[in-house]
């Protein structure tokens, strides 16, 4: 990944965004980042509701004894606090080690290319946004 | 949610008779945590000049301390002595709520928390309207959040007067207005002092303070059992009279099937409303960048995961130790498990402790939904709607600091008239809303192309209005003995939750209203927030003082 600034990206000396949008380095950053949150989001919300189904419809699977007083019930509920630092902990290393990388060079060309890029119009400056004339 | 709430009426009924504690100590306790946080939050007020600092801190805490003020933000005293006691009383489905809580961390932290940093400013409606017609968006947004906030106040408010009543002894209804005024005030001095800043300290104090409390109360419960889990069960059914249901899921909820699917509807709105509430979204603005947004999240489920395997443990402890009928029996029922259990392991210093910080909770909690409703109110209704942009920062924070006073007064009012109010329903709407409301715009707007304005104010309005009508119909508010509205009986809605409804409703409004929308979106903009929310070119990084 180059950080040679692309002249084509910028319009009057501004970021022209829907061309940025369209390079390959910045699809690969959004296939990227989608190939793992998209996935990972179905995995903890189906395990979080089969739980939660488990727990609501079969209480006498969930009230199984495994450990001494310590049911099936408790071992699941406890194995979702454990999943959920376990995605945690992917996630991150997973963002550390591709995200960023990637987030950083296109953040750094686009920076590079239009250095008011912060003053421009982030939301909130009040300037019209009508969108839908086109 | 009901475990979130206080009942006021039963824990009104005071002190007297368990002799709890002594009230001068509890008092003193209290008196040296305001102090201490007062000269915190005048230090921090001394570099707030800016709308970024004002609302935003200056976007200079680290990720670990906004992570912790995160914490702070969210366990609130409701949650803390809530789910205690409803494990301690209902044993496993209690538990139900401290998972529920948790998971819903990887919503905000996959889907949410750096894409919303990187586009917005100080607001989620800055995020909301980012690439839609600004006005019709903000002021839904806007709406919705103070919504939000405003039923997430009145019942913290309500919930101090009958918390603080049951420690210090005051049972009049007098008396507890008086104690909700005094929340009040401070929570106001706090916010208008030291604004962000001040309220980040304040938060990261008691969730240090809370955590603290818990975990050394944890350790004690589980020596006491040789730290043995399974004998720390054994003993909670012994106390219970051998009912080993406490044990298995159903105490609760299984009763029917329309409890059954109350509770996946209660499900539902625990996973999903988190990444929807307005001010855990705001506090993604207080760090520099998105990296520190994603450390704050992750040292925000660190914290909170920990708080809840505690309160595991201190719920079945004080079922052990203390016992479902004495809790019941207890002035403030099953939310004087936790206080019970502390006056039961440390007397009565430890129990002067664990209530100053059930207080510092409350504190910390209503000054960060303050400091949310008056951004919201400043920021996107005054500067953007009324004058169209065309003011100052300086102006903005004047109002936004008038706002502060404005929303506490009201908080105050309406804290006191909510006294004996079911403070359940408040949360559980307030929870209801920011998933129906606010969660389905914003993964349409971050993650979905063909998402537009119309679509936008059908989901965030349906989602609201769908939301309160049904909690209006349920049995929450008419139609049963515990209802808000005695006697009277106009519930044709059977669930006490209306997030099954509510929520896929507003995702398919959403949906639907931007398939059937004539009009089309700038793309350049859709383009431009994609762009900057992935890379985080261009968002705005800490002021330097």
């Amino acid at each position: 990944m180059s950080s040679t600034p692309h002249p084509d990206l910028a319009e009057n000396g501004h970021v022209d965004f829907q061309a940025v949008q369209a390079t390959d380095q910045f699809q690969g950053l959004r296939r990227t980042h989608r190939s793992f949150v998209f996935p990972w989001t179905v995995v903890f919300i189906v395990w979080y509701f089969l739980y939660v189904i488990l727990a609501a419809y079969a209480p006498g699977f969930m009230s199984i004894k495994v450990i001494g007083n310590i049911n099936l019930g408790l071992l699941i509920g406890l194995l979702q606090f454990v999943s959920t630092f376990v995605i945690t902990g992917l996630y991150v290393a997973f963002a550390n080690r591709k995200l960023d990388p990637q987030a950083t060079a296109i953040r750094e060309e686009l920076e590079a290319l239009d250095p008011s890029i912060a003053s421009q119009s982030l939301s909130g400056s009040g300037e019209p946004t009508d969108g839908g004339q086109k | 949610m009901n475990v979130l709430s206080l009942p006021t009426p039963v824990l009104a009924a005071t002190a007297e008779g368990t002799n709890v504690g002594e009230p001068w100590l509890n008092m003193l306790i209290f008196g040296l945590f305001v102090a201490v946080t007062l000269i915190i939050v005048l230090r921090a007020s001394k570099n707030t000049k800016t709308a970024a600092d004002y609302y935003a801190g200056g976007r200079s805490f680290s990720g670990t301390q906004n992570g912790t003020a995160i914490a702070g933000d969210y366990l609130s005293a409701a949650s803390f002595l809530g789910i205690v006691g409803a494990i301690a009383i209902n044993g496993y489905d209690g538990f139900l709520y401290s998972i529920g809580f948790l998971v819903a961390w990887l919503v905000a932290l996959l889907l949410v928390a750096e894409l919303l940093r990187n586009t917005g400013k100080f607001t989620m409606a800055d995020v909301l309207s980012f690439r839609l017609r600004q006005r019709p968006v903000r002021i839904a947004a806007a709406l919705a959040t103070l919504m939000v906030c405003l039923f997430y106040l009145l019942a913290q408010m309500a919930g101090a007067g009958a918390l603080v009543s049951l420690l210090l002894g005051i049972d009049s209804r007098a008396g507890q207005s008086v104690v909700i005024a005094i929340v009040g005030a401070l929570m106001i001095l706090y916010v208008l002092i030291g604004g962000m800043k001040g309220t980040t300290w304040v938060q990261i104090i008691k969730a240090c303070l809370l955590i603290a409390g818990t975990f050394v109360m944890t350790i004690w419960v589980l020596a006491l059992f040789g730290f043995n889990l399974s004998a720390l069960l054994g003993a909670a059914v012994d106390t219970a009279g051998g009912n080993e249901a406490l044990l298995n899921p159903g105490l609760q909820y299984g009763i029917s099937e329309i409890t059954k699917l109350d509770f996946l509807s209660l499900g539902l709105a625990l996973v999903l409303g988190t990444a929807g509430l307005p001010h855990v979204l705001m506090r993604f603005y207080t760090v520099p960048t998105a990296k520190e947004a994603r450390k704050s999240v992750v040292w925000a489920i660190v914290l909170i995961g920990a708080f809840y395997l505690f309160t595991l443990v201190l719920g079945y402890g004080a079922g052990a130790l203390i016992g479902p009928e004495r809790i019941e029996s207890a002035p403030g029922g099953v939310n004087s498990a936790a206080p019970l259990l502390a006056f039961e392991l440390g007397g009565p210093l430890l129990l002067g402790l664990i209530s100053a910080v059930a207080f510092a909770t409350i504190l910390a909690v209503v000054a960060g939904l303050t400091i949310t409703a008056a951004a919201s109110f400043a920021h996107d209704i005054f500067a953007n709607v009324i004058a169209k942009g065309k003011t100052s920062p300086e102006k903005e924070v004047k109002i936004a600091r008038r706002t502060v006073v404005v929303i506490g007064v009201l908080a105050i009012v309406g804290g006191i008239g909510a006294q004996g109010q079911n403070v359940a329903f408040l949360v559980a709407l307030a929870f209801a809303v920011a998933a129906s409301a606010n969660l389905p715009t914003i993964l349409y707007s971050l993650f979905w192309k063909g998402f537009t304005t119309q679509g936008a104010l059908w989901s965030m309005y349906g989602g609201l209005g769908a939301a309160i009508v049904l909690i209006a119909f349920s049995p929450v508010v008419s139609g049963t003995d515990t209802s808000m509205i005695v006697g009277a009986d106009f519930a044709w809605f059977p669930l006490k939750n209306p997030g099954i409804v509510s929520i896929p409703l507003a995702f398919l409004l959403g949906f639907l209203g931007s398939k059937l929308d004539r009009r089309t979106e700038d793309r350049s903009k859709q383009a431009e927030m994609e762009v900057r929310s992935l890379t985080g070119a261009g968002a705005e990084k800490a002021v330097d003082h």
